[in-house]
């Protein structure tokens, strides 16, 4: 990959097919963008931490009743179908 | 009911220099739906959510999201202008997500709802499986659409974009 961040535009009415280096504005707004991706990513991995760890206390919480894992894995199963 | 048809409206491939992004612009107002169908890589370590650019519009975007990974199933929305999970440098060399986005009579007077599709390739146990409804909450009929790899990464080369019209009529 180059250094230049470089930008493809395809016009629709000529099928021509331009690159170009970005402009100081355009890598502004990558940069910016850049930055609201990573908050996103973040918010999704909390995301699925946070199930995996509901997951995981629901999971004890049935263990504690008596329940095998077996049992847990049945009642899913069953659930889901 | 009439024959839909699909029209091939343009197409680009990434050269050996990547792409931070890939534009289609002065789409014609002549179709019914508009397709973009994409198999994309970027050069990032990991796996990236891309973004998406709308007559060069990056707000009034929100979504909903249904993400398989091989082991979970979670849901997400959000406010952005994000899409959806791209193959990265961290997955098998060589391979690519492929992506379809679909955009429902993008001439309409109403705001534009979208949706995404799309897989992750990997010769590993996690891959990515999305499904996402997105709206775009904008009146005006869609002339050009952006993709961007999201963070500051590049497309990597051989990364494909083809933009079709259907027409019902």
């Amino acid at each position: 990959m180059t250094d230049t961040p470089i930008a493809i535009e395809v016009d629709c009415s000529t099928g021509i097919a331009t690159e170009r280096p970005l402009t100081a504005d355009e890598i502004a707004a990558r940069d910016a963008a850049a930055a609201q991706a990573e908050a996103d990513a973040k918010a999704k991995a909390e995301a699925d931490a946070a199930q995996a760890a509901q997951l995981a206390a629901t999971n004890a919480k049935l263990m504690a009743l008596g329940l095998t894992q077996a049992d847990i894995d049945a009642l899913l199963k069953a659930a889901k179908a | 009911m009439a024959n839909p048809t699909l029209f091939q409206l343009a197409t680009t491939t990434v050269g050996s220099g990547g792409a931070s992004s890939v534009t289609f612009s002065s789409i014609p107002a002549t179709y019914t739906d508009l397709v973009v169908k994409a198999s994309i890589r970027t050069d990032s370590a990991s796996n990236l959510t891309g973004l998406i650019t709308l007559n060069g519009s990056s707000s009034s975007f929100s979504f909903r999201q249904l993400e398989g990974n091989g082991a979970s199933v979670a849901s997400y929305n959000g406010t952005t202008n994000a899409t959806n999970t791209e193959n990265g440098t961290g997955t098998t060399a060589s391979t690519f997500s492929s992506f379809e986005f679909y955009f429902p009579n993008y001439t309409s007077a109403n705001n534009k709802s979208f949706s995404i599709d799309s897989v992750t390739e990997n010769n590993a146990t996690t891959a990515y499986a999305d499904l996402t409804a997105n709206l775009w909450s904008n009146t005006a009929a869609i002339t050009s659409i952006a993709l961007a790899p999201g963070s500051t990464a590049n497309f990597a080369q051989y990364s494909t974009f083809y933009l079709y019209g259907i027409k019902n009529s």
